[in-house]
């Protein structure tokens, strides 16, 4: 106490006051005072070597950032079971549907997510895809027989308008997104049920236009999908291992040369093994092979998206928001265009999934069931490891999560369970998800 | 009432003549509350005011004032020589001030460079420069001499107490900060964490930087402060270099607003020269 209130003249500081106040304190560092930080956790690309990488991203696993790890094991067990209870499901004809019903679960889960790592919610997404589907087909029949193209751009326009209505009533006037976009819930589902009934087709318009049609259900021809899936491989390897190797130059983090190399390995696999299940002919009468075209939408996506998440300003304040908007606001952020375009995005891409959706079926009708979509969304983000507080995510999630779903889909049909054990499987598989996202934030907090 | 505040030559040691930041009959009024009345303050560069004061004396709302928070209903901020406005937190961050709040404003799930440049992302062809980014926070982290954070790609979330102010109060500095302004920087820490913030804070006077720290633990100020300035119930009662007061003195002005103990600047002097 008495070196504190000992007077230094003119304010000046003492240096042996200081020097007193470091070595008296067993934290700092008495040579250069340098504030010694103890690492709490370590993030795996700092390490050099492979082992350390792995020890790092072990140690990373136990503090709760799990990352893929959940999904793709509960994938893994969920193909195990189905296959052992019906052989007829690691087929590839069964894989190539199971990938094909997947898809408006996977688009749906990528909209949802925008607005989940805000630390919002949007519910009104499945019948914003049903308004999707049905402009579409309403623009593409006569009378006004827009050519496919038009009709998709003016859908997804509109859906887009309709996420960002409701992305500016809840900025504008504070309200919670989940009224708001319950509202929308029971509205969208109104103005939908307008349209088809108002169509005077019986309730169900059908599309005819074959690129329409080809969305869910054409294929490329063999040889166009190992060209296809070659160049995809190559530009992510050149994307990844550029990147890598210019970060690794600057002497900025990054992972080890192998870990790159074993990165790009991993996706020319599955991009083989992909194509060599869609090209065996799964159709029993004809000819039925190839990659189909929504595989490539459903990749299209997952790239644009996760490129704007992790390259663009807009993307890390959409981050930066769900962490914590008030830090984010203090930054200078405008916190309302930010969250304006993530709602307008939400419905952007809820209008492709509806699309995809009516494509699949042939046609939309009155009876779609929204509800049930938008909480197949929400699970498929949350069970690919999206956290529901928000600033955590991926749009990769989306992809397995929504996978996992449509396997539970597939594979209870399989097996010949009717829809009463497949919402409580899929609920079951839903209650894991969000245990181990809460578990981990646990783990995270503990930290 | 009776100590006048200390405006003569507030940047004796600092070396400047004129102080940084200089506050004349600032006041702030809230309907019919005066939460500021008339209050005169200097800020030198390179040195750490510590602005104290009981609860409600105006600490905050003098901070928030300068950090442009909310305008004051009078008086003149003076930057640098030339009267200034400041509306916005984005005016105060152009002029070079900066404000560490006590929550720190740092996203949790954003690693430290992502934090560090928060709202102020560079950019190369229109895409994050994250190479950029990471070598420019890793330097200024460096600069502080907070050498042993391992991997600026860590989550914030992950850190302890003393390194995420120490994030906080780099992320002020590397934007060029000459005010950073703290506000109760060790209230929520352990011991061994406020001796590093504590010591973070001599180096940024050490660079020339002012800082202006607002705090209730007297044993922190003494240790780190170059200045003293008391408010008691919105006015500015005493201010003047931190070897003008013991912790009796500051007490008594903290608590009343006037201070037994007068002259102040003769008894401070003396009890310098028979103790050094």
């Amino acid at each position: 106490m008495t070196t504190q209130q000992t007077p230094s003249p003119e304010g000046t500081r003492d240096p042996d006051r200081s020097a007193t106040q470091r070595s008296a304190s067993p934290s700092t560092d008495p040579n250069d005072g340098a504030v010694s930080l103890d690492l709490a956790v370590q993030a795996p690309e700092l390490s050099n070597s492979v082992g350390e990488y792995l020890r790092a991203w072990a140690k990373r696993l136990r503090s709760g950032e799990s990352g893929l790890l959940p999904v793709v094991g509960g994938l893994l067990i969920l193909g195990i079971i189905f296959q052992v209870k019906s052989h007829y499901f690691l087929t590839a004809g069964n894989l190539t549907n199971l990938l094909v019903q997947g898809a408006v679960f996977v688009l749906l889960g990528m909209a949802e997510i925008w607005v989940l790592l805000l630390g919002e919610i949007d519910l009104s997404i499945g019948y914003v895809a049903g308004i999707g589907a049905v402009v579409t087909a309403i623009l593409a029949a006569p009378p006004d027989n827009f050519p496919w193209w038009a009709a998709i751009i003016v859908a997804m326009a509109v859906t887009a308008a309709i996420g960002a209505l409701q992305g500016a009533l809840v900025i504008l006037l504070g309200l919670p997104s989940f009224i708001v976009t319950l509202a929308g819930l029971l509205g969208w589902e109104g103005v939908l049920l307008y349209l088809v009934n108002g169509h005077g087709t019986g309730g169900t318009i059908r599309l005819s236009d074959s690129v329409l049609l080809d969305l869910s259900n054409g294929n490329l021809s063999p040889t166009a999908s190992w060209v296809v899936m070659i160049i995809g491989v190559a530009l992510f390897a050149a994307v990844t291992l550029l990147r890598d190797r210019h970060r690794r130059v600057s002497g900025v983090v990054a992972p080890p040369m192998a870990v790159s190399v074993a990165k790009v390995v991993l996706v020319a696999v599955a991009g083989v093994g992909l194509v060599l299940i869609t090209n065996v002919n799964r159709s029993v009468i004809g000819n039925l092979r190839g990659l189909p075209y929504v595989v490539l939408i459903i990749l299209g996506f997952l790239a644009a998206w996760t490129f704007v998440l992790g390259r663009t300003r807009f993307g890390r304040y959409v981050y930066a928001i769900g962490g914590n908007p008030e830090a984010t606001r203090r930054s200078g952020v405008s916190l309302g265009w930010n969250r304006l375009w993530a709602f307008t995005l939400t419905g952007l891409t809820a209008g492709a999934a509806g699309i995809l959706y009516a494509s699949r079926l042939g046609s939309i009708s009155n009876n779609i069931d929204g509800g049930t979509l938008v909480l197949y969304a929400v699970a498929a983000a949350v069970i690919g490891g999206t956290s529901l507080f928000g600033g955590r995510g991926r749009m990769v999630h989306a992809l397995l999560g929504g996978l996992v779903i449509a396997t539970i889909y597939n594979g209870m049909g399989l097996i010949g369970l009717a829809a009463d054990y497949q919402y409580m499987l899929t609920a079951l598989v839903l209650l894991a998800a969000v245990t181990a996202d809460a578990l981990a934030r646990r783990g995270r907090t503990k930290t | 009432m009776s100590v006048v505040a200390d405006t003569s030559t507030p940047g004796t040691a600092g070396g400047a003549g004129r102080p940084l930041l200089s506050l004349r009959g600032i006041a702030k009024h809230f309907g019919a509350v005066r939460a500021l009345n008339g209050v005169d303050l200097d800020v030198p560069a390179g040195q750490v005011t510590a602005l104290v004061g009981d609860n409600g004396a105006g600490k905050s709302t003098l901070i928030k004032t300068v950090s442009g928070i909310w305008a004051p209903s009078d008086g003149v901020i003076s930057w640098e020589g030339r009267a200034v406005e400041v509306h916005t937190p984005r005016e105060a961050d152009a002029l070079g001030i900066a404000t560490v709040y006590q929550d720190l404003a740092l996203c949790d799930n954003l690693d430290i460079v992502q934090n560090m440049f928060l709202g102020h992302e560079r950019l190369g062809r229109r895409l994050l420069d994250e190479a950029t980014m990471e070598k420019k926070a890793k330097q200024t982290l460096a600069d502080l001499s907070v050498t042993t954070v391992q991997s600026v790609r860590q989550p914030v979330g992950s850190l302890s107490g003393g390194q995420r102010q120490s994030v906080a109060v780099a992320r002020a500095v590397m934007r060029d900060a000459k005010l950073v302004i703290m506000d109760e920087p060790t209230a929520a820490l352990g011991v061994s964490q406020t001796a590093q913030v504590l010591d973070l804070i001599h180096r940024l006077g050490e660079r020339g930087i002012a800082v202006l720290v607002v705090s209730h633990n007297l044993t922190d100020v003494f240790e780190v402060a170059d200045r003293i300035a008391v408010l008691y119930l919105g006015r500015l009662v005493s201010s003047g270099p931190a070897a003008e007061y013991d912790t009796q003195r500051t007490v008594e002005l903290i608590t009343t607003g006037t201070a037994s103990a007068a002259p102040a600047a003769g008894s401070g002097n003396h009890t310098a020269e028979s103790k050094g």
